[in-house]
């Protein structure tokens, strides 16, 4: 299966967009999340990897993009959920993060895609406080479109905070534990 | 209009390097019609691009370069070398008004100044006097009886380079009465400070007699790596008055914060300039590739019916075609990166120059295998310590013109830069002629810093070795080993970092080999495919010592904790990779397993893998600018399939499995036995 559709690829100016944002959205665990249509770099079918060793089992490994090597993480088993296996819908959505000037170029499987919604600033509420169950720096908001509620989320920070970071703590972790 | 600016820095700055190479040669009696055209040609055509462009200032400089070189051109002015040195500082002065220009800072207003009206007095055929004391103003040798005012403005890497300021204002306090002021515009919040680099500037007013040389001497290590203004104290600024000197700290550092901002953020869009030749050789592998291709486009044609063996013979030949046309293009646009050294070389002439003159030294440079090539990249990153080498040769081994007489040596010392390839490397040589390493002052000092241990006797070349030490030479004992060593473990770790090695060789009284090998290019690599359960690594060919079936009889453990296997003579440490990357292992005996041995700069090690694939070469693709570094990989690959292959650093291995005791054991050998 090969749903590749390419999208906008420039990134976008929150700023301005605030008014109205286009969000896809995907489904986790029967939740809707959305991301920022304009990081969406495109959206292709789940393909074999590359392992990479000595990664927490999220990181799926690396995927040849058009001669570039792209990271896939698996959202589900980076937020705990239960692991699926996966199926005809599993779709592996292609983003771009910002991080320090940067870009990166990143996968992130998730059960399927659902729908792109024009999503209006007055819509969003703030995230309510959840405890340390969830990680809600990661969540922009909730947004209720058609009476469903859409979880937002900051990819930049998921993907900075959530991943990255998290494998420099591992990292460390396990070179304080030979040491 | 903008789009052209790029190209005519770029030419211009060409222009200069020529002017500056062809005034070297005039400057050594060389001069004729023709060399003083080549200068006047710049000259002329870096005027008519500025005034083009509107840069007033570039052109209005120039004019006045030309009107001068113009008189030489037709005889009307003698070539002295007190001109010539006029115009090297004015192709300094032309170098830092188009860079101001380019990068939209301020230029230092004064050294433009002072030096046009140098040129100006020349012209004017105003007395020598006069010349005289515009040149100690600007950049000439004299004794101010006041003392000295010096700007002195670190670049932010300065201290990586084994310099300390500290150091050198403690030096100037010897010389008189020292103030020192400090200029924190340049300081960053707390939060972006990095301790490695230098952000601030200072202010420094020296009194008392102090000879210009003196001054120069401490600064002579940084020179290149800060921004410094020296002027006499009893030399009134052009401009006079006590505005410009209280108004010139904050004018001058306003713009240069941003040029620092702009040079660490900013995106540089950097270009290069590959010569014709190469591009029509990609035209006609191109075209050989389209012919390729069509002739498989008949043979694929064709019907299945009539496909018969003639046909199969010319699929396997357009196939064979294919390949070479490929290896052919990846060759050739790779040879587009590869430039000649000699764009690193070109800049020693004129430092070989300005040193000498500096030192009292004579030195003749040669040079040679200036076209050998290299990749742009290791080019780049190669020219800081092939300067710091190229000073060090002569400040430290060279003699004074009375020693080397006394020594019986010819008075001029010979300074020879090589560089030739060998097999995949290229190779850089540096060789003075000069002192040589005192081998048992090194070692006497390495003895007290107990870096080589009372009872070793280290061999001629370990003691040489000892010089890249970090911390070997520090201030204090740069006159002890004869200076050597300045930042030179900052040499060696530039150089391996660039996957380099560098070596010397000293003799005493006969001189010092300096020999830097670099790999030709960072972007690819020979490697060898292993199997290890169902992935595919690469390991680097040049890191590969030897591959052998594992005799499980040799395969003895230590403290119950690593494995050795005994080599020959040898025992060498054994890492199952599957145990080490989580690989599934695919079943079957260990017998069938192979060892590979490999070595890094760190160790040698043995692997254990299932099976030696292909070697093939791969172009080398970071796992970095889209993940992060992991550790024990350099990267990866693209394999012909389509799949993603990983690329094991081998140093970086070692380091992994000397970490991770008893996790890539072979356990499942203990338990085969068992």
């Amino acid at each position: 299966m090969n749903t590749a559709q390419a999208v906008d690829e420039q990134p976008g100016d929150e700023s301005k967009a605030a008014e109205t944002a286009q969000y896809l959205t995907f489904i986790l665990a029967g939740e809707e999340y959305g991301v920022d249509i304009l990081r969406v770099q495109e959206i292709k079918g789940w393909e074999r990897v590359t392992p990479i060793p000595n990664t927490p089992d999220f990181v799926k490994g690396v995927i040849n993009l058009r001669g570039t090597i792209v990271p896939i993480i698996d959202l589900r088993q980076r937020f705990g959920l239960d692991r699926i296996e996966y199926g005809k819908t599993t779709v592996v959505i292609v983003l771009k993060i910002r991080h320090e000037e940067q870009e990166r170029t990143m996968g992130i499987v998730v059960d399927a895609v659902s729908e792109v919604y024009d999503v209006q600033a007055e819509e969003t509420r703030a995230t309510p406080d959840f405890g340390g169950v969830v990680d809600t720096d990661s969540v922009k908001g909730l947004a209720t479109v058609d009476d469903k509620m859409i979880i937002l989320l900051d990819i930049d920070h998921l993907i900075n905070a959530g991943v990255l970071e998290h494998l420099d703590g591992i990292g460390e972790e396990t070179a304080d534990a030979a040491s | 209009m903008s789009q052209f600016h790029q190209v005519f820095f770029e030419e211009s700055f060409e222009g200069l390097e020529n002017m500056e190479s062809a005034l070297l040669d005039l400057n050594r009696g060389e001069a004729d019609a023709e060399t003083i055209n080549t200068i006047f040609r710049a000259a002329h055509s870096i005027k008519g691009g500025s005034g083009t462009f509107g840069f007033v200032e570039v052109a209005g400089f120039t004019h006045v370069m030309e009107t001068l070189l113009d008189q030489m051109r037709d005889g009307r002015r003698e070539v002295t070398g007190q001109a010539v040195d006029l115009l090297l500082a004015s192709v300094d002065v032309v170098r830092e008004l188009l860079g101001a220009v380019r990068d939209g800072q301020t230029p230092d207003q004064e050294r433009v100044a002072s030096t046009r009206s140098a040129l100006e007095s020349l012209l004017d055929g105003a007395d020598a006097v006069g010349d005289n004391r515009q040149m100690a103003g600007d950049h000439g040798g004299g004794e101010s009886m006041g003392g000295w005012r010096i700007r002195f403005r670190p670049h932010p890497h300065l201290m990586q380079t084994g310099n300390d300021p500290v150091r050198m204002f403690r030096e100037l306090a010897a010389l008189g009465e020292l103030q020192v002021e400090a200029d924190l515009s340049g300081l960053p919040a707390f939060e972006d400070l990095s301790p490695e680099e230098a952000c601030l500037g200072w202010s420094l007013v020296l009194r008392g007699e102090v000879a210009r040389e003196q001054v120069d001497e401490i600064f002579e290590w940084v020179e290149g790596d800060c921004e410094l203004d020296i002027e006499a104290l009893d030399v009134a600024p052009p401009d006079g008055g006590d505005k410009a000197t209280d108004g010139a700290p904050d004018v001058a550092v306003v713009p240069r914060k941003e040029a620092g901002r702009a040079k660490t953020g900013g995106t540089e869009t950097s270009s290069i300039r590959v010569g014709i030749d190469k591009i029509d050789a990609l035209i006609n592998i191109v075209g050989e590739l389209v012919i390729t291709q069509s002739m498989l486009g008949q043979v694929g044609g064709s019907d299945f019916d009539s496909f018969d063996q003639a046909a199969f013979e010319r699929l396997r030949d357009g196939l064979a075609d294919l390949e070479r046309n490929t290896r052919e293009l990846q060759e050739g646009v790779m040879r587009i990166r590869m430039l000649p050294i000699s764009f690193s070389f070109n800049r020693f002439p004129r430092l070989v120059h300005d040193l000498s003159q500096k030192l009292g030294k004579q030195v003749e440079l040669r040079l040679s295998g200036e076209h050998t090539e290299l990749d742009k990249t290791v080019l780049e990153k190669i020219g800081d310590p092939l300067v710091h080498l190229v000073r060090n040769s002569m400040d430290h081994g060279i003699e004074t013109p009375e020693r080397r007489h006394a020594a019986g040596k010819p008075e001029t010392g010979i300074l020879h830069l090589n560089a030739y390839h060998q097999g995949g490397n290229i190779v850089i040589e540096i060789s003075d002629d000069g002192a040589g390493f005192n081998h048992e002052k090194i070692l006497a000092k390495a003895r007290e810093r107990g870096l080589v241990g009372p009872g070793e006797e280290p061999g001629e070349e370990d003691i040489s070795d000892l010089i890249f030490q970090p911390g070997f030479s520090t201030a204090d004992e740069v006159s002890d080993v004869s200076g050597r060593g300045v930042g030179m473990d900052v040499v060696r770790r530039n150089i391996k970092d660039l996957g380099g090695s560098v070596e010397v060789r000293s003799r005493q009284g006969e001189g010092t080999t300096f020999t830097i090998r670099l790999p030709l290019t960072l972007a690819i690599l020979d490697g060898q495919l292993v199997q290890v359960g169902d992935a595919i690594y690469i390991i680097p060919l040049v890191s590969i010592v030897e591959s052998l079936q594992i005799d499980r009889r040799r395969v003895s453990s230590v403290a119950g904790q690593a494995d050795v296997y005994k080599l020959r003579d040898e025992y060498i440490p054994v890492i199952n990779l599957h145990d080490l990357f989580d690989v599934p292992r695919r079943s079957g005996d260990f017998a069938e397993s192979l060892l590979v041995v490999v070595e890094g700069s760190n160790g040698r090690i043995g692997l254990v893998i299932d099976d030696l694939l292909g070697q093939q070469q791969v172009v080398i693709k970071s796992l970095e600018s889209n993940f992060r570094p992991v550790e024990g990989l350099s990267g990866a690959t693209i394999l012909g399939d389509g799949t993603v292959a990983l690329i094991i650093d081998v140093a970086g291995l070692i380091e992994l499995g000397r970490n991770r005791p008893g996790s890539g054991r072979l356990q499942l050998l203990n338990g085969d036995a068992a």
